[in-house]
């Protein structure tokens, strides 16, 4: 049984289907890419997942639980992390409190607490703390620990935005185009990390991207979508080799 | 320019993060309870309706300037406090006990008003609380039983600690005590987990929703917040005004209080002080001014409310940051000095928001 299962998938907005019928599984420690040409559903998807968007029709599953009904603040609780396409950080915190919102579903003080600052408000700031660190090693953010996100060039932000999603302790990272706008040295960068995510922590990716090399490094597999619907999916080689995914790409 | 080695976790969670904050801080404490020494009871008067100002202040700076949700209406929340209190001590309940019941009051008439109004965004959630500061006004006329109407209520000035409430000096100290105390409040909500998630729903909704910040409880609870620091810095009013009518808690109120938030600083608790400074000292500015002005224009009634939107106007287009913003410029001017860059605080380009999410 798969860790994370899409089935019949359709979402209508008005007339226009950006997800039609989409069904597919991805199995627990998988990297699992999303490719498509621009508007084939890619980003529909991850907002579905996110329950941002509510599905016309179609079930979703995580950990054999639908969750096509939970709420969309609940999902990071289940142990589903994202990323968006084009960066949603607090941009006028610190570094440092973007992440520590990352722990914020392992909240435990009530209010009252909060106002006071108990010992026991002061403990759990720890704590996140502990937790926020190890993924700053990880990730290489010890400079901009208080720097403003305002003040950070664009590569670093992407991080920021990486990192904030791995600090909530995630079974499953959604990734909406981790590379673009990423220079070169960046994207390779990034390419370990997103293994070292898989290998290191344990953790199944979802990712949208469209820089190909890249896509052929680090996917275990891959699902071609177009129009909203699923061209082809499998091994990165047979995508390579695919009649419809070169046609929808390249045309004739 | 100071360098703070960190070696513990402890030193980012602090109030104060090194030793010149806990002695200048302090230093401004002492200066605080030692002013009843050199000043007379008129300028007391006006510190302690500072201290007031600065109360309801924080209230407004945790809902505009933290949550960035916008309110027209906050005087309505003074008035809850003010209205409530002075019932309380009217039916003979002592000031110890009428205080606590009057945040929890205001804190439930928060809640209730923010979750239906709170499904607003924007410029329509601006025109709802406006609405709500007329209906208040409104409901303080006509639900005589409770508010005395038209006719007014006069405040209970009931011994506090062996002192009276008339007693300028004393009602200096309490009120000072009670803007240290609210400060300490907001600024551990702040660090708390609660704080940053008001922060992360000002910032961006959509990633604060998808972190598991439940974004209509928040929101919610901020009003409450809110509601229960102004409806506090209205009982303390309550005391000061000593006889309460409905038209004391109008709309200029509520603007004076978004002025006091804008020219201090959004999203900064120093700059409810500054602001509050600023509010409470500018009519008696305006009132000196008067008299070296030409009569034509010295004697019309509407110069008051016309230099508060001028000055608005102004500080939304050349210091958004307000006067703390002002502050924290000219303190690393010194800090830099002489290699401070004015492009230091320059808003950097704004990567484009996402709109398809």
């Amino acid at each position: 049984m798969s860790l994370f299962e899409v089935k019949n998938i359709t979402v209508a907005f008005g007339g226009v289907k950006a997800l039609n019928d989409v069904s597919f599984g991805v199995d627990k420690g998988e990297i699992f890419t999303i490719i498509g040409p621009n508007g084939a559903g890619k980003s529909t998807l991850f907002n579905v997942i996110s329950r941002i968007y509510e599905p016309s029709k179609g079930e979703i599953y995580f950990e054999n639980q639908n969750i096509s009904k939970t709420k969309p603040h609940n999902i990071s609780k289940l142990g589903i992390a994202r990323t968006f396409q084009n960066l949603e950080l607090f941009e006028n915190a610190t570094v440092l409190q973007n992440l520590l919102l990352g722990r914020h579903i392992y909240k435990k003080t009530n209010i009252l607490s909060e106002v006071f600052f108990t010992p026991s408000a002061r403990k759990q700031e720890h704590e996140y703390r502990l937790k926020v660190e190890e993924v700053i090693d990880f990730l290489d953010l010890q400079h901009y620990r208080d720097t403003l996100i305002n003040g950070l060039p664009y590569g670093v932000r992407k991080n920021v935005e990486l990192a904030r999603a791995l600090c909530t302790d995630p079974k499953l990272l959604l990734l909406d185009e981790p590379s673009s706008g990423l220079t070169n040295e960046e994207t390779i960068d990034l390419g370990f990390w997103i293994k070292d995510i898989q290998s290191l922590l344990g953790i199944t990716i979802i990712m949208i991207e469209h820089d190909m090399s890249f896509v052929n490094k680090v996917s275990d597999r891959i699902l071609a979508l177009n129009y909203g619907k699923i061209l082809a999916s499998g091994l990165p080689e047979e995508i390579k080799n695919n009649a419809d995914v070169k046609q929808a790409y390249m045309g004739e | 320019m100071r360098f703070i080695f960190k070696t513990k976790y402890s030193q980012d969670i602090n109030i104060a993060k090194h030793n010149g904050d806990r002695f200048w801080y302090s230093l401004l404490i002492l200066i605080m309870v030692a002013l009843p020494l050199v000043l007379n009871d008129f300028y007391l008067g006006e510190i302690s309706y500072i201290c007031i100002l600065s109360i309801a202040g924080i209230g407004l700076m945790i809902l505009s300037g933290y949550t960035g949700l916008a309110s027209l209406g906050h005087a309505a929340f003074l008035g809850v406090g003010a209205y409530t209190h002075a019932f309380l001590l009217t039916n003979g309940i002592p000031f110890y006990a009428s205080i606590p019941i009057v945040i929890v009051v205001s804190f439930l008439v928060g809640a209730a008003i923010g979750i239906p109004i709170l499904r607003l965004t924007g410029m329509y959630l601006a025109i709802a609380t406006l609405a709500l500061g007329f209906i208040a006004e409104h409901v303080f006329i006509k639900w005589e039983h409770f508010t005395g109407g038209n006719r007014g209520l006069p405040v209970p000035q009931p011994e506090f600690l062996g002192m009276s409430f008339y007693d300028s000096v004393f009602f200096y100290y309490v009120c000072l005590v009670f803007l240290i105390a609210a400060m300490f409040a907001a600024i551990n909500i702040l660090r708390s987990p609660t704080g940053r998630a008001f922060v992360a729903i000002r910032d961006s909704e959509i990633a604060a929703q998808s972190l598991g910040v439940n974004l209509g409880l928040y929101k919610a609870l901020s009003f409450a917040i809110s509601g229960a620091f102004t409806g506090l810095a209205g009982a303390l009013l309550a005391h000061y005004i000593g006889y309460l009518a409905p038209d004391i808690f109008n709309i200029f109120l509520s603007l004076t209080l978004l002025l006091l938030i804008v020219v201090g600083g959004m999203g900064s608790l120093h700059g409810t002080v500054f602001g509050a400074i600023f509010v409470g000292f500018l009519p008696q500015l305006i009132a000196i001014c008067r008299d070296y002005l030409p009569s034509s224009i010295g004697s019309q009634p509407g110069l008051e409310p016309m230099l508060f939107g001028l000055i608005l106007v102004f500080f939304i287009l050349y210091e958004p940051l307000g006067i703390y913003g002002r502050w924290m410029k000219i303190k690393l001017f010194f800090e830099l000095f002489p290699t401070y860059k004015r492009q230091t605080f320059k808003k950097q380009k704004v990567f484009t928001k996402s709109d398809r999410v």
